[in-house]
């Protein structure tokens, strides 16, 4: 791996890792825990040729951040709970036009205001969920400081390969954490595909993801957030026409998920109970299957990478052995592993604002077994 | 609209209703930027959500961005900034741009973004059936005050120079060749130009006000109009039931 290792932030190595995967637009709001982001890249960004803008709020932001896509930029912005949550609609409105964007949410404990300088990992459904309507977006969860920076890179290029909106769901945790990161250039740039020939809203595959010209191209676009043909005529009483742009700007994304999908297992062979964890979570539970070890109980980890899509086939693999799930909310990635697996599923939820200790996995995990 | 302007068109209808005003701003909006021989390939127009929206997308041809309702001068702001040599026309309702979106506008203005806005201001809430906006004249019947408005409305080009635009204009459509004059204005300035057209709502405001023929809402419309010279002698809340016509621009 080039680059020198040096110690960061895990916020500073997510700007980093934007700079690197050639962020040209950032619009954003301040908000806590997040913040180290948007202000490293209002120095930065311009400096390197592109563009910083703080808006008015948040609403303002990812409208922006679409605006700047279209008009040809490799767009991003970075928040936390009370601002996602006013993203929503444009998050749907992101959706249904197939625009790639990356947004980082630095989770912190909810709802409302909550606690704005405490963990959590409450958003998780609200990103698939949270706008009306089916669509799917891509959600990467980091664990370390490195993961900030390779993750934010590997989400503009997610971004550009299927144009969707893609999150790196981070948490208070890992966004405050310093820890050593090497800013390596071991990676691709994925750019989208400008033609003009072919129509922006519609492939013969019905998974497929089309091409995205920019304003300026030439291409005359009709971007619309209603419902569209594969030119971008409004369609808005066709019932065929709706099914077949709602099913593809789904399947391009599930049908995808080999490429997609990404997870860290760790002592899974020969494993009786394994820990499902994602995010800063994902370090307590591994010292915590590491200590079980030590101690004779066969566990593993199943750390979740990629948390949209789901890793369905990896959760159902574990079948038939304790799995406990570890995270900060009521259970939220506890209740799709329930959906994949017929065994039990051991819940452990916190929250208060702090992370959980490895103690309180290796207790949970021994419960699960008896 | 002559035969000559119909290349800016790639569309046969509108969706507007018989005697919307809406028809007349869009033919001002295309001869503008065909007079400004603006390059098409350059050209960005940004809407809303509501009736006025529907005037760029997908009538005119040219890149367009239809997007929520009330963000469009916060995508456009994005869309200008991302790339500076776009020319960016934002063509929206009044409430879209004022209610709903009005953040966005004064924000766009106070950093003197370079969009040409334009405000097709029909005083009400056309497409979802005629309720108040925040255009609304007082006394104004509407489908959410059945009553008469109570409320005093926005003067917007006040409100967008305030902001710090440094030139706002507002006409009615019955003058198509002051606000194509405005409208160019508004595009060749560095920063952002407002322009808002009063247009007549046949369909709700005037169903809801009583005006059995076209010629009679037209014709209200136009006696509320004062100059901006009349309007210095009048109170201020004598304005809230009138449209100050003509260019914003001491």
């Amino acid at each position: 791996m080039s680059g020198e290792a040096q110690i960061l932030m895990g916020n500073h190595a997510a700007a980093e890792g934007a700079l690197a995967a050639g962020c040209t637009f950032y619009a954003g709001y301040p908000i806590t825990p997040s913040s180290e982001i948007m202000e490293l890249l209002a120095e930065r960004l311009p400096a390197n040729g592109g563009t910083f803008i703080q808006m008015e709020d948040e609403l303002a932001s990812i409208s922006a951040l679409v605006g700047a896509a279209w008009a040809g930029a490799r767009s991003m912005t970075a928040t936390s709970g009370p601002g996602l949550s006013l993203m929503m609609e444009g998050l749907g409105y992101a959706a249904i036009t197939e625009t790639p964007c990356v947004i980082i949410d630095v989770q912190r404990a909810g709802p409302a205001t909550g606690q704005a300088t405490r963990v959590a990992s409450g958003d998780i459904l609200q990103v698939r969920h949270g706008s009306h309507g089916d669509y799917c977006p891509i959600a990467l969860s980091p664990w370390s400081v490195q993961e900030m920076y390779d993750l934010t890179i590997r989400a503009f290029n997610l971004a550009q390969r299927y144009r969707v909106p893609t999150f790196v769901m981070s948490d208070e945790g890992i966004a405050h954490l310093r820890e050593s990161v090497r800013l390596h250039r071991d990676f691709e740039i994925v750019e989208r595909n400008r033609s003009i020939e072919s129509p922006p809203f519609g492939t013969d595959a019905p998974d497929g993801v089309p091409p995205m010209p920019a304003f300026g191209d030439g291409a005359n676009l009709l971007v619309t957030g209603s419902t569209h043909d594969e030119w971008g005529y409004r369609r808005v009483d066709h019932p065929e026409q709706h099914a077949r742009l709602v099913e593809r700007i789904n399947r391009k994304v599930l049908d995808h998920v080999d490429d997609i999908v990404e997870v860290d297992s760790r002592y899974l062979d020969d494993a009786e109970a394994v820990v499902v964890a994602y995010g800063f979570t994902g370090r307590s539970a591994l010292s915590a299957v590491k200590q079980l070890r030590t101690e004779g109980v066969k566990a593993g980890l199943l750390r979740l990478i990629t948390l949209w899509p789901f890793a369905e086939r990896e959760v159902r693999a574990l079948d038939g052995k304790a799995i406990v799930v570890p995270e900060m909310n009521r259970g939220q990635v506890a209740g799709l592993v329930r959906q994949q697996v017929c065994g039990g599923v051991v819940s452990l939820c916190q929250t208060n604002g702090e992370v959980i200790e490895p103690a309180a996995i290796v207790d949970k995990v021994k419960e699960a077994l008896a | 609209m002559t035969r000559a302007l119909e290349h800016w068109l790639r569309t046969e209808h509108t969706a507007f209703c018989p005697g919307c005003g809406h028809g007349i701003l869009m033919g001002c909006v295309i001869r503008a930027v065909d007079e400004l021989k603006l390059d098409r390939k350059k050209l960005l127009f940004v809407s809303g959500i509501g009736c006025a929206a529907w005037i760029p997308s997908p009538n005119i041809k040219a890149d367009t961005l239809h997007t929520l309702h009330g963000r469009a001068v916060a995508y456009a702001t994005g869309a200008k900034l991302a790339n500076p040599k776009l020319t960016v026309i934002v063509v929206s309702g009044d409430g879209d741009l004022s209610s709903i979106g009005g953040n966005h506008l004064i924000h766009a203005a106070r950093r003197n973004i370079d969009l040409c806005v334009i405000c097709g201001n029909n005083q009400i809430y056309g497409m979802t059936g005629g309720q108040t906006a925040s255009s609304t004249p007082v006394g104004a019947k509407t489908a959410t005050d059945p009553e008469g408005n109570r409320y005093r409305p926005f003067d917007l080009c006040a409100v967008t120079r305030a902001a710090g635009a440094p030139y706002a204009a507002r006409w009615p459509v019955t003058r198509p060749i002051s606000l194509v004059e405005s409208i160019k204005k508004a595009i060749s300035i560095n920063g952002l130009g407002f322009v808002e057209a009063v247009s007549p709502c046949p369909t709700q405001f005037g169903r809801r006000n009583r005006f059995d023929d076209l010629k009679s809402l037209y014709d209200y419309l136009v006696g509320l109009c004062v100059t901006r010279e009349e309007a210095k002698k009048m109170k201020p809340e004598q304005l809230w039931e009138r449209f100050v016509i003509g260019e914003y621009d001491d």
